[in-house]
């Protein structure tokens, strides 16, 4: 993160963010590969895994086609007691990174709620995201979502 | 009814074919289970060696509710002690893991060497004359509590039980030799991470042993015959029925009378996966065994599926709450081409997991239903009513009933 980036692009960024946790928190998940690039990366980690240097974490998305099957799965196969997020996102830190790709980190919060009603925060962590310009549209060439903690309650089958 | 004196847990007549709901969240045999299993005869997973290489390595874990710490002293030998300071009860060690050359407790100043024994406690002699240990105090009466530890291929175990059998013993030889057959080569570790589980510990336990549920619950797999019960398999147990391996070899699945007659929800045909890269594995054990979960009395499990190795470790918390630790293995000549498929591959597996997040709901779904409930039990017949391998199928609930005669043994019920 070392050039600085114009007021433009900046807005264009964060609305790439905010509209991604809409998409998820509204339950449009068909939609949620379409931020990606067609070889995007998804990787939902822990701050453990992600320090020692380990590879595998909680979720991994290897392009937009594993996106499809996990909403697919999630939709048509998976058994679990019906949720929905809200997520919060802050402290957003862009940095240029090369050309037409931007480095972006921010930090977010997201809240849980079944479907008998209790809410409770699910977690909480750090997005790291290269971020790039493709047709006129901002899109995630890389996100990876870093859970501060290590422990997952119960399951994650709503990506994050 | 049957089940000794205490009329309280008394267990229903016919055996290991009915569990009473009360001992899916009754406090008092909670208790009775710290003392009477987990701290009992068994042998408990500690850790890995790999995590350990060095003297003065230690990372710490949980025997059921106790603390433990499990280090490599000086000597190359690996020692395990409950995690609780002779003086105060302090936990010593608070990192997961670290490097020490003492172990000092952060109360008081309290330090053991490496293996264990008292070496000096803070004040002992008292300020300038004053005050100080009384005379007769001896540092040699109050080591750290030890845990019996042995190893198998780099997994590290540990026992409460002073005159506990050898861990090969307590294994069997068909768990060891599949042990050695799944450890063939040096390990990594890949990746970690743990499952908050609202339920009691014994519905995993028994969850992990059930062979009959996967290809029903967890219909991912069988969408995409991974799992099928009409690919060749079946189930092996070691000779008391402590343990149990099921095995299947994904290549060898026909299609099924019973299945396509049953119009399984989990059974589509019309799906395909988008991306089959996720699936992509490669034949790394000569015996062809595309699935093979080793389960541990009383709750540990050694997975091989595909080319993901995996162990997970079963921590009870209360009554009501379990945590399910994952350790993802790798192989240290492991090149980036494999790394990288086990990466894919980790989708199946852990909280997330295809074939596995649903047991993370599965055991709250049944300890939601049993709130309270004294009277009614479950109903466990699939395969029969006794105990033994099944090395034909896996529609049975042996391992199921296995776990419940030991269960039972154990706890005197």
């Amino acid at each position: 993160m070392t050039q600085p980036v114009e007021a433009g692009m900046r807005t264009a960024i964060e609305e790439l963010l905010a509209r991604y946790v809409h998409c998820i928190d509204n339950d449009a998940l068909e939609a949620w590969p379409d931020f990606f690039v067609e070889d995007g990366q998804y990787l939902v980690t822990t701050r453990q895994n992600h320090s020692s240097g380990w590879p595998i974490g909680i979720m991994y998305c290897d392009g937009r086609g594993m996106m499809q099957d996990r909403v697919t799965a999630l939709r048509r196969a998976i058994v679990f007691e019906p949720h929905v997020y809200r997520h919060i996102v802050s402290s957003i830190l862009i940095g240029h990174a090369a050309d037409d790709s931007y480095d972006v980190e921010s930090g977010f919060q997201v809240l849980r709620t079944a479907a008998e009603g209790t809410t409770v925060i699910y977690g909480c962590g750090r997005y790291l995201d290269e971020v790039v310009a493709q047709d006129g549209r901002m899109l995630f060439r890389k996100r990876t979502v870093i859970l501060d903690s290590s422990r997952i309650d119960t399951l994650l089958v709503i990506p994050l | 009814m049957t089940g000794g004196t205490n009329s309280k847990h008394a267990w229903p007549d016919d055996g290991v074919t009915r569990v009473p709901y009360f001992v899916y969240e009754d406090a008092d045999l909670y208790r009775v289970e710290q003392e009477q299993i987990f701290r009992g005869p068994v042998w408990n997973y500690l850790g890995l060696e790999i995590e350990i290489p060095s003297p003065g390595d230690y990372i710490t874990n949980y025997v059921g509710d106790t603390p433990v710490i499990v280090l490599r002293a000086e000597n190359g030998e690996i020692n395990a002690f409950v995690n609780r300071c002779s003086h105060k009860g302090s936990m010593i060690c608070y990192q997961p893991s670290g490097h020490v050359s003492n172990l000092v407790c952060p109360y008081h100043n309290w330090v053991y060497d490496l293996d264990g024994r008292l070496k000096s406690v803070a004040f002992r002699n008292g300020v300038r004359g004053q005050g100080g240990m009384p005379p007769d105090f001896d540092l040699s009466e109050h080591p750290l509590i030890r845990l019996r530890v042995a190893t198998i291929r780099g997994m590290i175990f540990g026992s409460f039980a002073q005159s506990m059998m050898p861990l090969e013993a307590f294994l069997g030889s068909r768990l060891v030799a599949h042990i050695e057959r799944t450890l063939d080569r040096p390990s990594r570790i890949l990746g970690r991470c743990s499952q908050m589980m609202r339920c009691n510990w014994k519905l995993y336990a028994e969850n992990s042993r059930d062979t009959y549920h996967p290809s029903l619950l967890h219909s991912f797999a069988t969408m995409f015959k991974l799992n099928r019960l009409s690919a060749e398999g079946g189930v092996e147990m070691d000779d008391a029925g402590w343990h149990h391996l099921v095995f299947a070899r994904r290549h060898t699945d026909q299609v099924s009378v019973d299945y396509d007659a049953a119009a399984l929800r989990a059974d589509d045909s019309g799906y395909a996966l988008a991306d089959p890269r996720l699936i992509e594995d490669w034949v790394e054990w000569d015996d062809g065994i595309t699935n093979s979960i080793m389960t541990l009395f009383p709750c540990l499990n050694l997975q091989q599926s595909l080319n993901t190795v995996a162990i997970r470790q079963m921590v009870p918390r209360t009554p009501l709450e379990s945590e399910l630790f994952w350790t993802f293995l790798g192989f240290a000549d492991d090149d980036e081409r494999k790394t990288r498929i086990r990466l894919r591959q980790s989708n199946l597996f852990g909280p997330a997991g295809f074939i596995s997040l649903e047991d993370g709901a599965i055991g709250e779904f049944v300890q939601k239903a049993i709130r309270g409930e004294r009277e009614q039990t479950t109903l466990i017949e699939m395969g029969g009513r006794d105990v033994g391998p099944s090395p034909k199928t896996r529609a049975t609930e042996t391992s199921v009933r296995g776990f419940w005669r030991t269960y039972r043994r154990l706890m005197g019920l």
